[in-house]
């Protein structure tokens, strides 16, 4: 990555956070409602996946989508919009977090179903590979508490078999729902898994971009050689509870102190610091940026607030094409 | 008696069908802390060390392990966090739980309850607000169950308990807070297959289940002011089906509504009509009712989703329209 690409990045993992934060906050308030799961603190994972793209290359999402959404470049207006179950929503208002698609920019959709998104990265690897004989890939997120549902460990070695140009990228925060990963997988990493389909395996620190940016690298250029899956184990934390109202997350399941020594690893901070460091912008030059996403977090809020709900015939409308 | 809420009504059954029967065993995700994600097994893990476990995220797993428990010596309790994570267990459900009683010849047994939760009301959007009681219905070789009310969740849940079949039990998210109220005694059950008549009437029967009995309730007061006689019947059970309580109600009142939060294509409110047009034809006063949500996966906005699911005006409306009002 360039400098220019690393301020990029930090604006976007920026308007990400913010992003959040501020649907957060409109949740508490009844405004959102629904599910909703924040991203908040694993945003590097996603977006250096979404800078390292190319044009044609594509994604599936998660229950936890609404980071992978604002980072893929979809419209902040249109999601926040999404969130208020209104009609100028990126789904019209009928999808929700859970429900949001948008092909323009890769998104094939994030998705209520843990492990949901794994066959579907096969199938877009099928046309891409198979079908369409480019050498576009795609991304699979998904969550380790996903890496135990029966579709996943279908779907890598289908991917293995087929050499389908996916790269799985486990997103181990340590915790799916209520329950720890210590207590529902076999192993402690994720990816020596991918020695039992034959692919490439690798552990990663989830909220070191440069890191990130390394291994992602590797699996891009496996796959747009033909030479199929990989899987990537991002190591990171989700900062708030499973849902906005999960009162057990701080002090519950997990203790404070875990979670605010994670605090302290922000993907955003180091990338901040790093950017300093570096002399890439200066510490004005990183406010105009903080600003530029609050006003832009700002001007999402404003359009879904103005925009009115989907129309009473919406309901029975787009069942079939 | 006391006033308790629903999770805590079935939270309560478990319990003590767990101290009374050491064999039950119950597994499902998140359980195992704070209650679960809707509170129904709240200090149960302390009370019952290593019979109480969460699961990995493994829904065709736990639900295959479930049968697998049922028909090697143990009573089997399993917990769907949503419904909608049936279908990622389907073939464990379907295919190796439901039928095996029947292919056996009658030789293997299977006590396996399966409790889930689903059902509108949160904006949960369209892969977690499904009511998949018709397509359970269908499967031959389920029985399903539809609790409304606390004490119904409870001499329900006791009952799958020591049943010797694949039950799934479905509770409904919305009712989870609902109090009401239950019997204490340890003793308290209600048979499957017996509907429950929750208010009596004269001109007109509605028929519903689950979340809908209380609008059904509503619409029933709301007919009342104009001076209209609704009798409202929870079946509670649709799998046996107390067709005798509902026939004969019809057969007094001449009308039916059926109001379900399930989607009306291929439902049990279908069935129910099928069954009843059959048994009281010559009864019968005008064309029967069905209230349901539209034919369409459940919308996130709340506008959509409100205006999807049945109200008791929509129940009510339904009503008149059977006295040609
Ligand atoms: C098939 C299925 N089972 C269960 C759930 C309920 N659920 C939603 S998120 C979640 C935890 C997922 O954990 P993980 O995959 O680690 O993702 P994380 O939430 O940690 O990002 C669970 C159990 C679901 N949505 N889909
Ligand atoms: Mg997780």
């Amino acid at each position: 990555m360039n400098p220019k690409e690393i301020l990029g990045l930090y604006e976007n993992m920026l308007l990400s956070r913010r992003f959040e934060q501020k649907a957060d906050e409109l949740y508490k308030e009844g405004l959102v409602t629904g599910s909703l799961h924040l991203y908040i603190g694993e945003e590097a994972i996603g977006a250096v996946a979404m800078l390292m793209r190319e044009e044609g290359d594509l994604f599936t999402s998660t229950h936890r989508g609404v980071g992978h959404t604002v980072l893929c470049g979809c419209d902040p207006n249109l999601i926040m919009a999404e969130l208020f179950g209104k009609a100028t929503g990126i789904s019209g208002g009928k999808g929700g977090s859970m429900h949001m698609f948008d092909q323009a920019h890769g998104l094939l959709g994030t998705n209520g179903i843990v492990g949901g998104g794994t066959s579907l990265a096969c199938g877009a690897g099928i046309t891409l590979k198979l079908v369409n004989h480019t050498d576009r890939v795609v991304f699979c997120f998904l969550g380790e508490g996903a890496s135990n549902e029966g579709v996943t460990h279908e779907s890598m070695n289908l991917a293995a078999v087929w050499k389908l140009p996916v790269i799985f990228v486990v997103e181990n925060n340590g915790y799916e729902v209520f329950t720890t990963a210590q207590e529902s997988c076999s192993v402690e990493d994720i990816a020596v898994r991918a020695a039992g389909y034959g692919i490439p395996g690798a552990v990663v620190d989830g909220n070191d971009a440069l890191k990130l940016e390394k291994a992602y690298r590797k699996a891009i250029d496996h796959a747009r050689r033909g030479e199929g899956p990989s899987l990537i184990e991002a190591k990171t934390y989700r900062w708030s509870g499973h849902w906005p109202g999960d009162a057990y997350s701080y002090g519950g399941y997990r203790s404070k102190e875990e979670v605010d020594e994670w605090k302290a690893r922000c993907p955003i901070l180091r990338l901040g610091k790093l950017i300093l460091e570096k002399g890439y912008a200066t510490g004005e030059e990183l406010d105009a940026i903080s600003r530029r996403v609050d006003r832009r977090v700002e001007e999402s809020v404003a359009f879904a607030m103005a925009s009115p709900d989907p129309d009473d015939g919406g309901l029975l409308q787009n069942l079939f094409a | 008696m006391a006033l308790i809420k629903y999770s805590i009504a079935i939270r309560d059954a478990i319990a003590e069908e767990m101290r009374r029967d050491p064999k039950l065993f119950f597994m499902g995700e998140d359980i195992a802390k704070f209650g679960g994600v809707f509170g129904c097994s709240l200090n149960l893990p302390e009370e019952f060390p290593g019979r109480v476990l969460s699961t990995p995220i493994s829904e065709a797993a736990f639900v295959g392990a479930g049968m697998g428990a049922a028909i090697t010596g143990t009573h089997t309790l399993v917990e769907l966090q949503y419904v909608d994570f049936i279908l990622c267990a389907m073939d464990q459900l379907i295919n190796q739980t439901a039928k095996t009683h029947y292919m056996s010849n009658g030789t293997v047994k299977v006590p396996y309850t399966l409790r889930v939760q689903q059902g509108c009301g949160r904006g949960n959007g369209a892969q977690h607000a499904q009511c998949f009681e018709s397509l359970f219905a269908g499967i031959p070789g389920l029985k399903v169950v539809c609790p409304s009310t606390p004490a119904d969740a409870k001499g329900l849940l006791k009952t799958a308990l020591r049943d010797e079949n694949p039950v799934v039990f479905c509770e409904h998210k919305m009712l989870y807070a609902v109090r009401g109220e239950v019997p204490d005694s340890p003793d308290f059950t209600i048979p499957f297959g017996v509907a429950d008549i929750r208010r009596e009437g004269t001109d007109v029967t509605i028929i519903a289940t689950s979340y809908m009995v209380q609008r059904a309730l509503d619409a029933a007061s709301l007919l009342e002011a104009e001076g209209i006689s609704a009798e409202v019947i929870d079946p509670r059970t649709i799998v046996p089906l107390d067709m005798e309580t509902l026939a004969a109600s019809v057969r007094k009142t001449g009308r039916c509504v059926i109001a379900q939060e399930a989607q009306p294509f291929c439902s049990f409110g279908g069935e129910i009509a099928y069954e009843l047009q059959q048994q009281v034809f010559r009864y019968l006063d005008a064309p029967i009712e069905r209230v349901s949500t539209a034919q369409v996966p459940m919308p996130y906005s709340r506008k959509l989703e409100t205006l999807n699911v049945p109200t008791a005006d929509r129940i009510a409306a339904a009503a008149r329209k059977t006295l040609w009002r």
